[in-house]
């Protein structure tokens, strides 16, 4: 059962109702299809906005988060005006603005286990605009439970990759990732950065995947792994199978519901990262300035990379970037007490884990990092 | 000889390098040749036991060796070897 399209619609959408593989019965389709998109970051915002105007009939959108100053460098939905305001109230305020002809239902809580099925389980496609990996692997999961398309992107610094998982017999997330790297193991984009257009152009891609999918038209990326690297400004490809012992779409599943995604990858999924090394490895930036004012202070080991010393950096600090500090350790001394400190107190926190599986006992974090050093103790300092 | 595209989050580990030749008749030997050069890059690749980990994925031209040969898969001159590691995006 397809919509039928109001005059204004017609015309709205004139130039999709040119081509033929579009036209009005495709147009009609669009009208009459939902999407659910899992995030409204970097990958979600263009996502969001190129299916808001293409006309897709319900948008779902899913975040828990308030809009941040740091995110307008690429989370190009929402505004310096929307700075503070709920992701999802952004959003849909701005698709609103963009195509007032759609519905957009939001969902302002974290996507877990709990009420992934209940939310997803109406939407024809879901779009995987996700930044970790509990939420990657539970889409996944929902993805394969519904027996709906996931079209997946990710994103690191120039690196892109993007696929249709689940879709027409193909492989899932798991099948190419059967478990997620261990906590430390890959860099985040908050610890490693990223370049904003970059999920601008994985978001848009996931965005015309999906309007393929809905259409019926053309080669999707199923079987396929989108890889896109913007310093090279070259896109490749591999192909992807299903894995025969995939443990959620194999032959012999034995995850057969939505699990602890937490547990399983080892981090949380939708808490914020604080930083923290735990308590009795953390020092706090008043503690630590108190320390430093004394006779034998601790030494400073600042494990960012040496780009960031541009930006920010503390007197007297040995720099030794997270990457090579296990080939460095016979430059440390082993008895002298040490403060390890880098951004945010997240890369810190695994350099910390590395200096005390090596023997190092005198070790502690900066907790919330150089960046929480900036805000309680030296405010000249700027944050990043 | 084969090539071996490195990707952007394992390059710190070799000295920034995007691709290295690496030589050796099978996959293991190319890999054995890179964590050779490059030993802090050992443990992103392999777990303790020498096997592949489960979330790096190597590629042969277009195919992931799991459907090939395993670590066995023969390469020769001209063939590309490629990591794909999961990336995950802006959380940890």
């Amino acid at each position: 059962m397809t919509a039928d399209l109001s005059h204004e619609e017609i015309l709205r959408y004139s130039r999709h109702l040119l081509i033929p593989e579009v036209g009005l019965d495709g147009q009609r389709k669009l009208k009459s299809s939902s999407v659910l998109i899992i995030g409204t970051g970097g990958l979600g915002s263009p996502a969001a906005l190129y299916l808001a105007a293409a006309g897709v009939g319900r948008i779902g959108l899913v975040d828990f988060d308030v809009v941040d100053f740091t995110y307008l460098q690429r989370q190009i939905i929402h505004g310096t005006s929307t700075v503070g305001r709920l992701k999802v109230d952004s959003a849909k305020a701005r698709l609103s603005d963009l195509n007032p002809e759609i519905q957009v239902d939001i969902y302002n809580e974290p996507f877990t286990s709990a009420n992934a099925i209940q939310i997803a389980r109406d939407y024809d496609i879901l779009v995987d605009g996700t930044d970790n990996f509990p939420t990657r692997y539970l889409t996944n999961d929902v993805s394969v439970f519904l027996g709906k398309p996931n079209v997946y992107g990710s994103i690191f610094r120039f690196d892109g990759q993007a696929s249709v998982f689940n879709a027409k017999d193909g492989p899932c997330y798991r099948c190419l990732f059967p478990e997620p790297p261990p906590p430390g193991l890959v860099p985040s984009c908050a610890e490693g950065g990223v370049l904003g257009v970059l999920p601008g152009t994985i978001g848009t891609i996931q965005a015309t995947e999906t309007l393929k999918l809905l259409l019926g038209i053309g080669t999707s990326l199923a079987n396929k792994l989108l890889l896109y690297n913007a310093l090279d400004m070259s896109f490749d490809y591999v192909t992807l199978r299903k894995n025969p012992n995939c443990r959620v779409c194999g032959p012999n599943a034995d995850i057969k519901e939505l699990i602890d995604y937490e547990e399983f990858c080892g981090i949380p999924g939708h808490k914020i990262e604080e930083g923290s090394a735990g308590d009795e490895w953390d020092v706090g930036p008043e503690q630590l300035a108190t320390r430093l004012a004394e006779t034998n202070p601790p030494l400073l080991l600042d494990v960012r990379e040496p780009h960031e010393l541009q930006i920010s950096w503390l007197p007297n600090e040995v720099n030794i970037p997270l990457g090579i500090l296990a080939a460095h350790l016979s430059e440390l001394d082993t008895a002298r007490e040490m403060v390890v400190f880098c951004k945010g107190g997240t890369r810190s926190a695994h350099a910390l884990e590395l200096l005390v599986a090596a023997g190092f006992k005198k070790v502690k974090n900066l907790k919330g990092g150089i960046n929480a050093w900036a805000a309680l103790v030296d405010p000249s300092l700027p944050l990043y | 000889m084969p090539t071996l595209y490195i990707p952007t989050p394992l390059r710190v580990y070799a000295d920034g390098q995007s691709e290295i030749v690496v030589n050796g008749p099978i996959v293991s030997d190319a890999l054995n040749d890179l964590v050779t050069r490059y030993p802090t890059i050992k443990q992103h690749i392999f777990n303790e036991n020498g096997e592949l980990r489960p979330f790096v994925n190597l590629f042969k031209g277009k195919e992931n060796i799991v459907f090939l040969q395993g670590l066995e898969t023969p390469i020769s001159e001209g063939d590309s070897l490629r990591i794909i590691p999961s990336i995950a995006g802006g959380s940890l």
